[in-house]
């Protein structure tokens, strides 16, 4: 593998997270006229992290696509300010707004690579672009291609490379012009879950090895999940939560989020499960309790404790355990007598352990 | 008519007509090529935005390329005199050719360059690059083997246009083919005549398409 000499600036360790790469303050985006307006972004308040991957996770048309392309200045906001590495974006005119792409690289869900161009010439052009010289292209390109695995395929045209092929592509003419920055629009999005991963894993390397900022937006779970450290969730064009990708997906307290959680983190109740959940209990019906376990929970042998401390009387509903941000995190949905004694004895043992519960309803 | 008189009838007109084709195609697709450009990025929100220009400019292609040609080859007589000194022969009729190829080939050119996918403009931007480099690594890089059509397209219809300047003199097969094959009812002549047409627009097309392939990389099996 290339070592890490692409990126002059690649901040230092102990630097990251000081002040942060971007910073977004009342950010508003209006298209339209006055008579018809229509308001994209509305109030937006972000901070992305140095050396951090964050992410943005919202469903179509919830503004995220806006919200990357004010980074770089493809869009302006109609209000707010928008900050790069301590440049307003807003401030700049033409020439300084190119000055400051050519620290900013994009990479895009539909990859853009020129037909015309081979994989060499494709990352070549930001270079052409910026003016270097034919030696110091080549001087570029060769570790870039080395660095994102396609060492082979220098003289391959897009239409003779896969999707994930391309968007390597895509990704090492981001790099070529070592950004301190890197954007990402939806970028696996146009490609299946193997090939997701294996986008991902190289950019998490990237992030890695080159200390290099990265923003992502994408309307896939699994992406955050895999390889943010932070996320924000954007709805209707506002951040509705945003914070350390661990404590957002285990403890959502937005609805939007919960709704966007659902397919990917935990476990869903089945179908006859949840037409039967009641919000009350009558008698003789079994609460249904959904257990969370992480940090030092996830590795205790707490699921046999509770069936002890209960008395046996439990069930389990529905499981997982999986990684969120590089940490275990596990959910178990159980079900036992509603009673007074079973419920104290219950409580006891999530007191004791630090469990973090949730009751879903009853059942009869 | 012997063979020898016909032949040498047939090679002195398709001369002519290469010379009219050549000089009109070339110089009439050199003004178009801008022109198309410009008709292509010019509009509201575009890499040069001036929609008020775009739309004048799109009016006038609109109006010459609405004009029946042979009419347009009357109208301009006296700037056709001005700019030869004459009004008839091959070099007179070179001037209305061109001046018929500019919209005709202003109009495919933005249309290939309408063509090339907005993600890579986008893309280009967001590299820092600015209009002009664009149009010149972006845009017409992408949309060459289009180009590289029209512009076939173009000489083809110049084959077809060039038949008409025989009515001001011009000269060329057409001219040829009206003049004996009609006019002196020598059915061999037009015979002939269509011939060497049909022969040179296949080989001018042949050729188009050959160029374009070669840079078409957007369907290359590996």
């Amino acid at each position: 593998m290339t070592p890490p000499t692409v990126v002059d600036n690649a901040v230092p360790q102990g630097r990251v997270q000081s002040t942060p790469m971007v910073t977004f303050e009342g950010v508003t985006k209006r298209y339209g006229d006055a008579a018809n307006p229509f308001v994209a972004l509305d109030g937006v308040d972000m901070t992305v992290g140095r050396g951090a991957i964050t992410g943005i996770i919202g469903r179509s048309g919830a503004g995220k696509s806006t919200l990357i392309r004010l980074v770089n200045g493809l869009e302006k906001a109609s209000d707010g300010r928008v900050v790069v590495d301590g440049t307003e974006v807003g401030q700049l005119n033409e020439t300084g707004l190119r000055g400051l792409r050519r620290e900013v690289g994009m990479i895009f869900q539909h990859f853009n690579l020129l037909s015309s161009r081979t994989a060499f010439d494709n990352i070549a052009l930001p270079l052409e672009i910026a003016g270097f010289d034919p030696a110091a292209i080549k001087a570029k390109v060769v570790p870039l291609l080395d660095l994102v695995g396609l060492g082979d395929k220098s003289a391959s045209y897009p239409s003779e490379l896969s999707g994930g092929q391309k968007q390597r592509v895509g990704i090492a003419r981001a790099l070529a012009t070592s950004p301190k920055l890197l954007l990402s629009d939806e970028a696996t999005s146009a490609l299946d879950p193997e090939t997701t991963q294996s986008i991902l894993a190289l950019l998490k390397q990237i992030n890695a090895e080159l200390g290099l900022t990265v923003l992502l937006i994408t309307h896939e779970m699994e992406v955050v999940k895999t390889i943010a450290s932070h996320v924000a969730v954007i709805d209707k064009g506002r951040i509705v939560e945003q914070g350390p990708t661990f404590d957002i997906f285990t403890a959502p307290r937005h609805e939007t989020t919960r709704i966007l959680l659902s397919s990917t983190v935990g476990t869903n109740l089945p179908e006859w499960l949840r037409t039967g959940l009641k919000a009350a209990p009558s008698a003789g019906d079994r609460i249904l309790v959904r257990l969370t376990f992480f940090g030092a929970t996830a590795f205790q042998p707490l699921t046999a404790q509770l069936v002890t401390e209960i008395g046996g009387n439990v069930n389990i509903l529905a499981g997982a355990i999986e990684e969120i941000a590089g940490e275990p995190f596990g959910t178990l949905v159980v079900a036992y007598p509603a009673t007074p004694d079973v419920l104290a004895r219950a409580d006891r043992f999530y007191a004791a352990t630090g469990l973090s519960t949730e009751v879903l309803g009853y059942v009869a | 008519m012997s063979p020898d008189m016909l032949f040498d009838l047939l090679w002195k007109s398709l001369l002519q007509t290469l010379h009219m084709v050549a000089v009109s195609g070339l110089v009439g697709s050199l003004i178009g090529l801008p022109i198309g450009i410009f008709l292509a990025t010019s509009g509201k929100n575009e890499l040069f935005p001036a929609p008020a220009l775009n739309q004048a400019i799109g009016l006038v292609v609109n109006a010459a390329r609405s004009t029946p040609f042979i009419i347009l080859v009357v109208a301009i007589i006296p700037f056709t005199r001005l700019l030869t000194g004459t009004s008839i022969g091959t070099t007179a009729a070179i001037v209305p050719l061109t001046i018929a190829t500019v919209p005709f080939f202003a109009r495919l050119v933005e249309a290939a360059i309408r063509e090339v996918d907005k993600g890579l403009i986008e893309a280009a931007r967001a590299m820092g690059a600015t209009p002009m480099q664009i149009v010149f690594k972006v845009l017409l890089a992408e949309a060459r083997p289009s180009i590289l059509l029209a512009f076939t397209m173009t000489i083809v219809s110049l084959i077809g246009y060039s038949a008409m300047v025989g009515a001001v003199g011009g000269g060329g097969l057409g001219d040829l083919g009206i003049r004996y094959g009609y006019q002196r009812f020598m059915p061999e002549v037009m015979l002939a005549v269509v011939v060497v047409l049909i022969v040179l627009v296949q080989l001018v097309q042949s050729a188009g398409d050959a160029l374009a392939r070669r840079f078409d990389k957007r369907n290359r099996k590996s």
